[in-house]
């Protein structure tokens, strides 16, 4: 039997470009449109346009909206002033990543968008710790109604301006406000899975078509494209940013994934802590690390590293590099093993092939030019 | 379409004979459906290809497909510049991205090919 797949509201404008579309996260979405090398290069020089519409977006109000975020996230969202935004996870009493997210501190309450393949463990677990902590909050599901949509690259914000009365320069990394954008009401956000500068508009879903086409419309003078989800892996990589399902899932720790600088003990309880807190203090018994491969030979998902002839992890993303023209991997490794400079060897089809730990990220964004 | 003076394996790779040698390639259809191919590996030198047997591997940005031997034969010769110009099979998937060349084992093996217009039905359908 045919698998069911959802629809973002924008299927039908993926299909008439053209898209290949595939089954993710139980959603049929677009992984390319014409070249990933090109869409991937385009984020980097210009800009590209993704849409995000599968993500969840959960809403959290009420009195005790905030004492609830922070009982259930590792980071700590009393930090955020009025519009901003932090990096986070949900993380199990075991100490577990249920998912990655991010929290936005909105007007009323703080919006958790999630990852699409997460998003009914994570309402689940949100759920049932409202029931449990007898916190005064309400968690409103909007996923199905949101539409998102991401325009990414150098140029996004100058091609998301001529849509816009708000001056974006305003709005800082991380930071999110409301603002009309085509006539629509948006959540402009300041945030992304690319490493260049970039936004992320949350609309209405029945206003995702006008959007989308307006954008198109207003970036075709400063070369915008359409990107599919094949790209923004491997700009995301290139990136150093972790992907759940291959850098995270319910056997990694924060600490593992080089994520330790999200957990906010000192904030008090939450979901995980002790669990972490005996983590942080032991040190993880294995470290997330960037691999460059010394030749052509790609390093892929799920294949054997070993250290000093023995195999001792594996591979967790790798693809060949489009800004850096290299095979760059990551993987985890234990912890006695993780040292940047160190020698490891992939397998790659039987035969080993050399590569270098490198420190993350394998590419930064170039710094605005001051002068 | 495709050209004519080509046989076609139903695994997407072309074979064009020269007398007792034949180049090896996959098509422009292969190409179109992997996207960009970032990494070929290809047999060695005095290797034995088998037809229908792989011999090697292409890689997209994605995914990794094996290459499948449209005939008989031993390696004569490998293209170089596939190492540092993957990306010769997406844009000249019959002429500068040819993979590699064989002596041919067994001439009759060619009959088991399509000509151009089966090809051409086989990757309409």
């Amino acid at each position: 039997m045919e698998e069911q797949l959802r629809h973002t509201p924008l299927h039908a404008v993926h299909v008439a470009l053209g898209a290949r579309m595939v089954p993710f996260a139980g959603y049929e979405m677009p992984v390319q449109y014409g070249s990933i090398l090109d869409e991937h290069r385009t984020v980097r020089t210009a800009a590209g346009l993704f849409d995000l519409s599968h993500m969840g977006e959960l809403h959290i109000s009420g009195p005790e909206a905030l004492a609830f975020a922070r009982y259930a996230v590792v980071s700590d969202p009393a930090a955020l002033e009025p519009g901003q935004a932090q990096y986070s996870m949900l993380c199990a009493d075991d100490g577990g990543v249920i998912d990655d997210l991010i929290v936005y501190r909105v007007g009323d309450g703080y919006l958790i968008v999630c990852n699409a393949s997460n998003h009914d463990a994570v309402l689940a677990q949100l759920t049932g710790l409202l029931a449990h902590g007898d916190f005064d909050a309400v968690i409103d599901d909007r996923s199905d109604r949101t539409a998102l949509v991401a325009p990414q690259g150098p140029r996004a914000a100058e091609l998301l301006g001529t849509l816009t009365d708000f001056d974006l320069a305003t709005l800082g990394n991380y930071r999110s406000a409301t603002a009309t954008v085509a006539g629509i009401e948006c959540l402009v956000a300041r945030t992304g899975y690319t490493g260049e500068d970039g936004f992320e508009l949350f609309c209405p879903a029945r206003k995702a078509t006008t959007l989308w086409e307006a954008l198109m419309a207003a970036g075709t003078p400063f070369g915008l494209k359409p990107c599919g989800l094949g790209a923004r892996d491997t700009l995301r990589l290139e990136a150093g940013m972790p992907l759940y399902g291959n850098e995270l899932d319910r056997t990694v720790n924060p600490y593992e994934a080089n994520l330790g600088r999200v957990v906010k003990m000192e904030k008090g309880d939450f979901v995980g802590r002790a669990a972490l807190v005996a983590v942080q203090q032991a040190g993880p018994r294995r470290k997330l690390v960037g691999l460059m491969m010394d030749g052509r030979a790609i390093a892929r998902h799920g294949y054997p590293v070993l250290v000093a002839g023995s195999e001792v992890g594996l591979v967790t993303s790798g693809t060949l590099s489009p800004t850096l023209d290299r095979p760059i991997a990551m993987a985890y490794l234990p912890a006695a093993d993780a040292v940047v400079g160190g020698e490891v060897e992939v397998m790659v089809r039987d035969r080993p092939f050399r590569a270098e730990q490198v420190k993350l990220p394998f590419y930064r964004r170039p710094k605005p030019d001051a002068g | 379409m495709f050209p004519d003076d080509l046989r076609y394996s139903r695994e997407h790779e072309w074979v064009r004979v020269d007398g007792s040698t034949a180049t090896i390639g996959i098509t422009s259809f292969a190409a179109d459906e992997l996207g960009d191919i970032v990494f070929v590996e290809a047999p060695e030198v005095g290797a034995t290809l088998s037809q229908f047997a792989t011999f090697g591997v292409v890689e997209s940005v994605k995914a990794v497909s094996d290459l499948y031997a449209p005939i008989s034969g031993r390696v004569v010769e490998v293209n170089a510049d596939l190492s540092a110009s993957p990306e010769l099979l997406n844009s000249d998937p019959f002429g500068a991205g040819w993979i590699a060349r064989v002596a041919i084992g067994d001439p009759a093996e060619l009959d088991a090919l399509l000509d151009s217009s089966a090809y051409a039905e086989l990757t309409a359908g």
